[in-house]
């Protein structure tokens, strides 16, 4: 039933509104009081009888967020505080926060006179209220009305603010925490420093370290807006505290949040406190904070000052670095490999031969195929300072490692880079050492493989040319035809769809399609069927007279094979070819092209169908001669259309006399 | 290993904590501990006097000496740094728990600091992050305390100090206070059960001593409750402080206070919400049944409560659910089974007639209660009308064969309290049932009406490429466009017309889950 009701709660919205943007109702101010009145009964109504499903009030705080045109515009948005207030009080978090949220939208549609004579007391019943729910719920509305209030109401509003902070219900100074820095940007900055740091300072060493760590997140705020000189005094001594609280939480967070905290305190403070801050996070007991640090070196080396920028990196976080490479944790090591390659470019090439190659050589070895793969996919970077050979002796053994990886997931993932490392490494280092994996990869046990495989081929093809795949690819992939495996046969075929495009008409036509026409006879019916699937997906880079002589036959005999799948991919492949041709430029309407084709499609006889929108759409389009209506007219009554194909084109005709 | 992999920071709630998520982990022992942070130089110990071989006049000296040793702590991550001084602090450790709990007199005022000196420095301590992230109490291993060797003679001990006769709470309360309190709380979220249990000891000791402390315990234990209903949905202690709650709600003065009520409604009942119901189910039963043996008169709220936080899709949570309602009605007065009867009586219809054989098994057990079955009877004119339907419908079409054996037996109770009454039903039921089954038909033959209505028109649609019939265009609709739903089938009018409307909604009704 819940549901229901959540649908009427919809309905009534959506139907009111519609009402009011066809109608426009009211033409004075009693016929817009008596609308909002019985808008505002509606809603207690609601309200009233179903008070006790949290979907249904779930969907009621949204909707009451839209409804201020519905009671009659601004003037009276007032009206819909009053359930909003009674939702913003409810247990259920998801309910209550969405009842803020309209709350804080209709906030901005009060006149500053309806905001401080109806939305201020609101703000204040709920921050005195006596279930820490109503007070969690103030905390978000401050904010909002702070900016447009008189000054005695803002002084009121961050008194307000003030105990909420130090309530005793952790709860509700979560809710002022995580509000702190909101709050902080609306106000005066006079009040920023006498009111806010006090709290800020307060939070941060609360008992509680959900508390203490929300604070964290103030402080990046708090820091933009307070002027350079004061951040020493006010806000430092509290980031250093946080850094290093006893609770690994806050010190997570901390590291979590370093870029912006780096930026928010400038240069000069990073290169004083900051520097020794990280260093000791990212040598911290635990491996979650570590983790979170080593995520976040490259960033915070970007941002260090360019003048002493290198010497800070090379004296103060390398040798931390070079740690983290053998930590004992996986996740720290895989985070840092995320990244490690992008300090190449900061350091120069110079510094990364020296220092960071036998870094990324040793990740290369790491027992962890994701430390591994991670190396591997940010190659690029390295690639740009130093060139990717400086590493091919290492990378060799790691990707062949990779690419025979017991996962098949790690497989996958490797060979997704392929395109991208055979692009950095050149042709003739892949044709030396990774071709034969890339062939390997297409008898791989694990269909994804086999089909990340195909388009990989695909994308090495585009990189490296037709005349590269006719060479090194295309002999070996026709050569799996044969094999006794029927999978590796259809393997062939999948290749052969993904290559066409790339490879072009001279070799699809030359060489790939008489292995596929061949295939047409073999033994299994999957290999069959997908025979007829791969004509249809070749179709279109075979030249017409191919496809006469060639395709059709091979494609009608299989439309009668005795396997239902078979003959169903069989007519499916001839239709959509129709279907193609139909939708290619090749086809003009005018053309005698257009009556060869009609009359090729036909030759396949009554047994196929034809999609008649297409055929509809191509004769409607009105640009048809006199002469071509007449062979589609001739073509019509040999049947071979679809009874009601035939009933459009007589339409068409008439048309277009 | 212990590190969970990155989540986006829409899905935390303090950065931390995701909800409601669950994985099927790998199981693995695993032991952690965030103990040791000091990076100074490793301390050796050196092996001081047994106390027992030194003449009482310096016992006391001797005594503060080993307390202050034992604040040494040591890495038991690392199982082969510092053997020797672990196994001294281990033996100095023991011998200080036999002194406390065999020796008289030991407990002088100024031995209190360093008593919780040492024990606050040995185990308050931030716990480790959680091994796994999805961490199932149900299925997976818990991760366990590495210095437990250590920890758990230091819980021994400062149980052995808090029941020492000796013991003067007004003299330790000046270090066992609020701040002792939280922290001691905060340990409950502990993923070794070992420690948990030490603590539930400890925690029922010191709320039974420390008077001054009781109101903020219960206000502290609320929060974690409400923290964990509301925002985590994660925390291992919760059952261990239902089980201290449930003797203490048993001492509770009466009248209640209403602080104790809303703490039954307000945190005990959403408790039920929770997804871990499982691990402490049988906990927050009994302490609900404690309130209600206190004050019969809270049976209507309660049961309104449960009625309202019922589970819908989650037959496990039903089956407890049911259980507890059983627990309940086996302590109600009469007079308050009568004001909730009716509601309650809807929703064990509906479970006897759920699909799943437990939930309806569960729920037909409550007929071989004999005080249950007493209330039935006493109101059967009011229970046998809401019973009727489901019970003789599954009696016909439920699948276990078990279930319908059951259903026989309740039906034929139920008969033998009021025959008349029964007979009445079972020719309405009939009735009933007929007066559908013309609806039904009658439904039919509209549908089939309409579909010749759309034949006839086709030939008239055909030139118009958006023609799609207008009964295929309401079904599409109707999830969000009620109005023009209505107004189509009027405009298609024919006599039943409103049953239709009543099929077309029924088709989507998802109850959102709990």
């Amino acid at each position: 039933s819940s549901q229901q009701h959540q649908e009427a709660v919809h309905h009534c919205a959506s139907s009111r509104c519609g009402e009011d943007s066809h109608g426009k109702l009211y033409k004075n101010d009693t016929e817009t009081q008596l609308y909002s009145l019985k808008m505002y009964s509606i809603i207690h109504i609601f309200y009233n009888t179903i008070y006790d499903e949290d979907e249904v009030l779930l969907a009621l705080a949204e909707q009451l967020g839209n409804f201020t045109m519905l009671v009659g515009g601004p003037e009276y948005v007032h009206c819909l505080l009053p359930p909003l207030e009674s939702l913003a009080t409810v247990e259920e978090t998801v309910v209550r926060d969405k009842a803020v949220e309209s709350l804080r939208k209709i906030s901005q549609e009060h006149s500053p006179v309806d905001l401080e004579v109806h939305f201020e007391p609101l703000v204040k019943r709920l921050a005195s209220g006596d279930w820490f729910t109503s007070r969690t719920s103030a905390c978000g509305l401050f904010s909002v009305c702070y900016p447009r209030v008189s000054s005695t109401v803002k002084a009121e509003i961050r008194q307000h603010f003030r105990t909420l902070c130090s309530d005793d219900t952790p709860m509700v100074r979560r809710a002022a925490a995580s509000k702190l820095g909101e709050f902080a940007k609306v106000l005066e900055p006079e009040y920023v420093k006498s009111d806010i740091i006090s709290l800020f300072t307060a939070l941060a060493s609360d008992e509680q370290d959900s508390v203490r760590l929300l604070a964290v997140e103030a402080c990046v705020s708090i820091a933009t807006l307070l002027p350079q000189e004061d951040l020493e005094t006010l806000v430092m001594p509290t980031l250093r505290q946080a850094a290093e609280d006893k609770s690994w939480r806050v010190r997570y967070m901390v590291a979590d949040k370093f870029s912006e905290l780096q930026k928010a305190v400038g240069s000069e403070i990073t290169k004083n406190d900051l520097v020794p801050a990280f260093q000791n996070l990212l040598k911290d007991c635990e491996a979650e904070v570590r983790a979170a640090a080593a995520n976040k070196v490259k960033e915070f080396c970007e941002n260090l000052p360019e003048d002493n920028r290198e010497q800070i990196i090379m004296t103060h976080i390398l040798p931390c670095v070079k740690e983290l490479v053998s930590d004992t944790n996986q996740h720290v090591k895989s985070a840092l490999a995320s990244v490690i390659m992008g300090l190449s470019t900061i350091l120069g090439k110079d510094n990364t031969i020296e220092h960071l190659l036998p870094l990324f050589l040793a990740q290369l070895k790491d027992e962890c195929p994701e430390v591994r793969l991670n190396i591997i996919s940010n190659l690029d970077c390295v690639n740009e300072v130093i060139g990717i050979r400086q590493l091919s002796q290492s990378l060799l053994p790691a990707i062949v490692e990779l690419a025979e990886d017991a996962k098949w997931r790690v497989r996958l993932a490797i060979i997704e880079y392929m395109p991208l490392l055979a692009g950095q490494l050149g042709v003739e280092f892949f044709d030396e050492k990774l071709n034969t994996l890339c062939m390997a990869w297409l008898i791989d046990h694990v269909y994804a493989i086999r089909e990340a495989a195909t388009c990989n081929l695909m994308k090495l093809v585009e990189k490296f040319g037709a005349e590269w795949a006719q060479n090194t690819i295309v002999p070996k992939v026709l050569g799996m035809a044969n094999d006794p495996n029927y999978l590796h046969r259809m393997t062939t075929l999948f290749c052969i769809n993904a290559l066409s495009e790339a490879c072009g008409q001279e070799i699809t036509t030359k060489q790939m399609l008489p292995v596929v026409l061949k295939m047409s006879n073999d033994q299994v019916a999957n290999v069959r069927f997908n025979v007829a699937k791969s004509l249809q997906k070749i179709g279109p880079v075979l030249d017409s007279n191919a496809l006469q002589t060639e395709v059709k036959p091979v494609l009608e005999k299989l439309a009668t094979d005795s396997d239902m799948d078979v003959k169903y991919f069989a007519q499916e492949a001839i239709s959509g070819m129709f279907d193609f041709l139909l939708s290619t430029k090749l086809l003009n309407f005018n053309s005698l092209n257009f009556i060869f084709l009609l009359f090729f499609l036909c030759s396949f006889g009554p047994s196929i169908t034809i999609p008649n929108q297409r055929l509809q759409d191509g004769i409607c389009h009105g640009t048809l001669s006199n002469q071509t209506l007449k062979v589609i007219a001739c073509l019509s009554q040999l049947h071979t259309f679809t009874s009601s194909a035939a009933s459009s084109f007589v339409l068409c005709g008439k048309n277009t006399k | 290993m212990r590190c969970s992999s990155s989540k986006p920071t829409s899905e935390k709630v303090d950065g931390f904590t995701r909800k409601s998520v669950r994985k099927a982990q790998r199981q693995r022992k695993s032991q952690g501990s965030s103990q040791y942070r000091t990076q100074s130089a490793p301390v050796e110990l050196s092996p001081l006097p047994q106390l027992k071989d030194t003449p009482s006049a310096e016992q006391q000296e001797l005594f503060m000496q080993k307390l202050n040793q034992c604040c040494v702590l040591f890495d038991f991550l690392d199982s082969v740094t510092d053997l020797k001084s672990k196994e001294i602090k281990r033996a100095t450790l023991n011998e200080l728990v036999e002194y406390v709990s065999t020796y008289r007199g030991v407990l002088v005022e100024s031995a209190y600091p360093d008593i919780t000196n040492m024990i606050c420095t040995n185990i308050f301590r931030a716990l480790p992050p959680s091994d796994n992230p999805d961490f199932d109490p149900e299925e997976d291993e818990p991760t366990l305390e590495v210095s437990w060797p250590h920890m758990q003679l230091v819980y021994e001990f400062l149980l052995r100090f808090l029941e020492n006769p000796d013991f003067q709470p007004s003299i330790a309360k000046r270090h066992i206070d609020q701040k002792f309190v939280l922290q001691l709380l905060e340990l409950f979220d502990s993923e070794d059960p070992r420690e948990r249990d030490f603590l539930k000891t400890i925690l029922h000791r010191i709320y039974g001593k420390f008077l001054g402390l009781r109101a903020f315990i219960r206000k502290q234990i609320n929060n974690i409750f409400l923290q964990f209903i509301y925002e985590t949905e994660h925390f291992n202690g919760v059952a261990e402080l239902l089980e201290i709650l449930g003797s203490i709600i048993n001492g509770f003065a009466l009248p209640l206070k209403a602080e104790h009520k809303q703490f039954l409604m307000k945190v005990l009942i959403p408790l039920h919400t929770a997804k871990s119901l499982a691990l402490f189910h049988a906990q927050l039963a009994y302490c609900v049944v404690q309130f209600l043996e206190k004050d019969p008169t809270l049976t209507e709220p309660v049961i309104r409560g449960l009625l309202k936080v019922w589970p819908k899709t989650c037959s496990q949570k039903e089956v407890m659910f049911l259980g507890e309602i059983e627990e309940i009605l086996d302590v109600v007065e009469p007079t308050q089974f009568k004001k909730v009867q009716e509601p309650l009586f809807k929703q064990i219809s509906k479970c006897v007639a759920n699909a799943h054989f437990q939930v309806a098994e569960r729920a037909l057990y409550f007929w071989n209660n004999d005080y249950i079955l007493s209330l039935i009877e006493e109101n059967i004119d009011k229970i046998l009308p809401i019973m009727f339907g489901s019970l003789y419908r599954i009696s016909k079409e439920h699948w276990n064969p078990t279930i319908v054996a059951l259903v026989y037996n309740v039906l034929k109770t139920l008969m033998e309290m009021n025959c008349t009454l029964f007979d009445e039903l079972t020719s309405s039921y009939k009735a009933e049932r007929q007066r559908e089954k013309k609806k039904e038909q009658e439904r039919d033959e509209l549908w089939k009406k309409l579909d010749q209505f759309k034949l006839g028109n086709a030939p008239l649609v055909q030139n118009n490429s958006h023609s799609i019939p207008s009964v295929q265009n309401n079904n599409n609709n109707n999830n969000n466009n009620n109005s023009n739903n209505n107004e189509s089938q009027e405009a298609t009018s024919t006599p039943s017309d409103k049953d239709l409307a009543v099929t077309v909604e029924v088709e989507d009704s998802t109850p959102c889950a709990k």
